[in-house]
């Protein structure tokens, strides 16, 4: 099964990059779990995202997308980055998650992936049917 | 008696009885939720009648009866389980007689530990029932000491119940032929329980610090259940010798601190006396299982606190042991350190490698292992490579600071 591994992060945070002593503590250890995490062959994908004020929103304005510059909500943890992880059941998918390291501000979030129903499980049309 | 009062000995008595009243109330009807409903409502009847009436001289009993009635109100409202009638009105007079001499009734808590590690209930429930159903723990708190959301592990709860209901899992003492098999069973699901706490090492999250402690009391209650088992022994000593050194897994300023660079000084020398006085009480029996060995191994490390120095010879021995009677990811690594410590780094490092590369693919403490033998081995760039390794396993801030500060000392 896949799942996302989402990573909020408080502004706090996120201003961490921008410090080359704070930097030292914020990159090696996700660099880490990453690295660990494609040596176990769980990796799908995944990206560090940018600073969402950097954001270009498209909202519906009738038929069409009007543009806006970000970001699209302000709360105060963002969306800093992702894991997209392949594994066998969703305890696997937990253990992983915990693994992220943890910093006071930073919330991580795990989501199943939907899944067409083509790739779903035959069990899974059994109960549907 | 006054309201304060009266709330202390409801609380005392479902602390000192709870799994008691339970075990019995469900050994007859095998239906562990009403049980649970019926005695919720009896401690409740309680917290409304002691404080008019007094404390009665046998709360056990008089909770026993208010639940037992309950119970039996509840089966006849319930016209599809019209069948559950008869068997409750046989534990009703059962009560009734066990009750009128000296309040004595049996403790089937041994059955319900059994019913909770039983095989048809799945494996991960099998931790949490024991803790909710033996020791009253609420299912919130079973949630996060195991991360999960509280309404998923009361879904996975209630199911479990269910099963045990529907299914008519009997509360009885398995076979003899069963029992070492079943018995396994209920070791390590109180085992998992022990583990579950002992993760969260300095308590950075409270809400998980209590587990070790509730584990220790659910060995307690199958040792005083089974005092003739000497893997019941076991497994309580191996509990002891791991939470006498809590105190000296990190340091004043919060770092973490490995097992041999522990200051024994820190280590609580009444477990370190409870947990030899077990252990050897245990092998007078002449049965050794993988809860003895395991305990084992940690009463060697406990006796640097009297020798100064670790027997690392016996820990190889011990380990190799393990690896025959129960070969697990940990034994295997284990006596790999017991080897590079007991020989050289070379014997340790080979056999290290010789665990497939599968299995250790996110098992964090082989990787510890390596950067550690690599360095003493001088191959420092392979080092590098496991240290990044096990970093990125690590769940725990601390360790993963400690193999960053080790990563950072000349080589």
């Amino acid at each position: 099964m896949q799942c996302t591994i989402f990573v909020h992060e408080q502004a706090h945070i996120i201003a961490m990059r921008n410090d080359p002593v704070q930097r030292a503590a914020l990159y090696p250890p996700i660099g880490a779990y990453l690295d660990a995490l494609k040596e176990a062959g769980v990796f799908v994908a995944g990206a560090g995202l940018e600073e969402r004020s950097t954001a270009t929103v498209l909202s519906a304005a009738g038929s069409s997308w009007q543009a806006q510059d970000g970001p699209y909500a302000d709360t105060k943890e963002q969306l800093a980055g992702f894991f997209l992880i392949d594994v066998p059941d969703r305890a696997t998918a937990l253990a992983w998650a915990r693994r992220c390291p943890v910093l006071p501000g930073r919330t991580v979030e795990l989501r199943g992936n939907l899944c067409r129903p083509e790739e779903m499980q035959p069990a899974v049309h059994a109960v549907q049917a | 008696m006054s309201v304060d009062a009266t709330h202390r000995a409801v609380e005392q008595a479902a602390r000192e009885s709870y799994g008691r009243l339970l075990a019995f109330l469900a050994a007859r009807t095998r239906d562990v939720a009403a049980a649970e409903d019926a005695l919720a409502e009896a401690f409740h009847a309680a917290l409304e009648h002691w404080p008019r009436d007094g404390v009665p001289a046998q709360p056990e009993a008089w909770l026993l009866t208010a639940a037992r009635r309950r119970l039996i109100d509840a089966s006849r409202r319930a016209q599809v389980r019209r069948d559950a009638l008869p068997a409750l009105l046989v534990a009703a007079d059962a009560a009734e007689e066990q009750l009128v001499p000296d309040l004595a009734f049996p403790d089937e808590r041994l059955k319900l530990l059994f019913v909770c590690a039983h095989p048809a209930i799945a494996r991960d429930v099998h931790t949490p029932l024991m803790l909710q159903t033996v020791l009253g723990l609420d299912a919130a708190r079973i949630a996060s000491a195991f991360l999960v959301k509280p309404a998923t592990m009361g879904q996975r709860l209630s199911r479990a119940k269910a099963k045990i209901r529907d299914a008519g899992i009997a509360f009885e003492l398995p076979l003899a032929g069963d029992l070492p098999a079943r018995l396994g069973a209920v070791l390590e699901a109180i085992y998992a329980a022990y583990g579950s706490g002992w993760d969260d090492v300095a308590g950075a999250d409270p809400r998980r610090r209590g587990l070790a402690i509730e584990a220790v009391a659910l060995g307690r209650t199958l040792l005083q259940l089974l005092p003739a088992e000497p893997e019941a022994r076991g497994l309580l000593a191996l509990m002891l010798y791991c939470e006498l050194r809590r105190a000296a897994r990190r340091d004043e300023s919060g770092t973490y601190v490995p097992l041999s660079r522990q200051d024994t000084m820190r280590w609580s020398r009444p477990l370190i006396a409870e947990a030899d006085r077990l252990l050897q009480a245990a092998q007078r029996a002449g049965r050794l299982g993988r809860f003895q060995l395991e305990a084992a191994i940690q009463a060697v490390h406990a006796r640097r606190a009297v020798s100064g120095v670790t027997d690392w010879e016996a820990l190889a021995l011990l380990y190799e042991g393990l690896v025959r009677l129960a070969p697990g990811i940990g034994a295997l690594v284990g006596r790999a350190a017991a080897v590079a410590e007991a020989r050289d780094a070379e014997h340790g490092w080979a056999l290290l490698q010789a665990i497939p590369a599968e299995a250790v693919r996110d098992y964090q403490p082989y990787w510890a292992l390596a950067t550690h033998l690599l360095a003493r081995l001088q191959r420092h760039g392979e080092a590098d490579t496991a240290r990044e390794r096990a970093i990125g396993l690590c769940e725990d801030p601390a360790m993963r600071t400690f193999l960053r500060q080790q990563g950072r000392r000349p080589h």
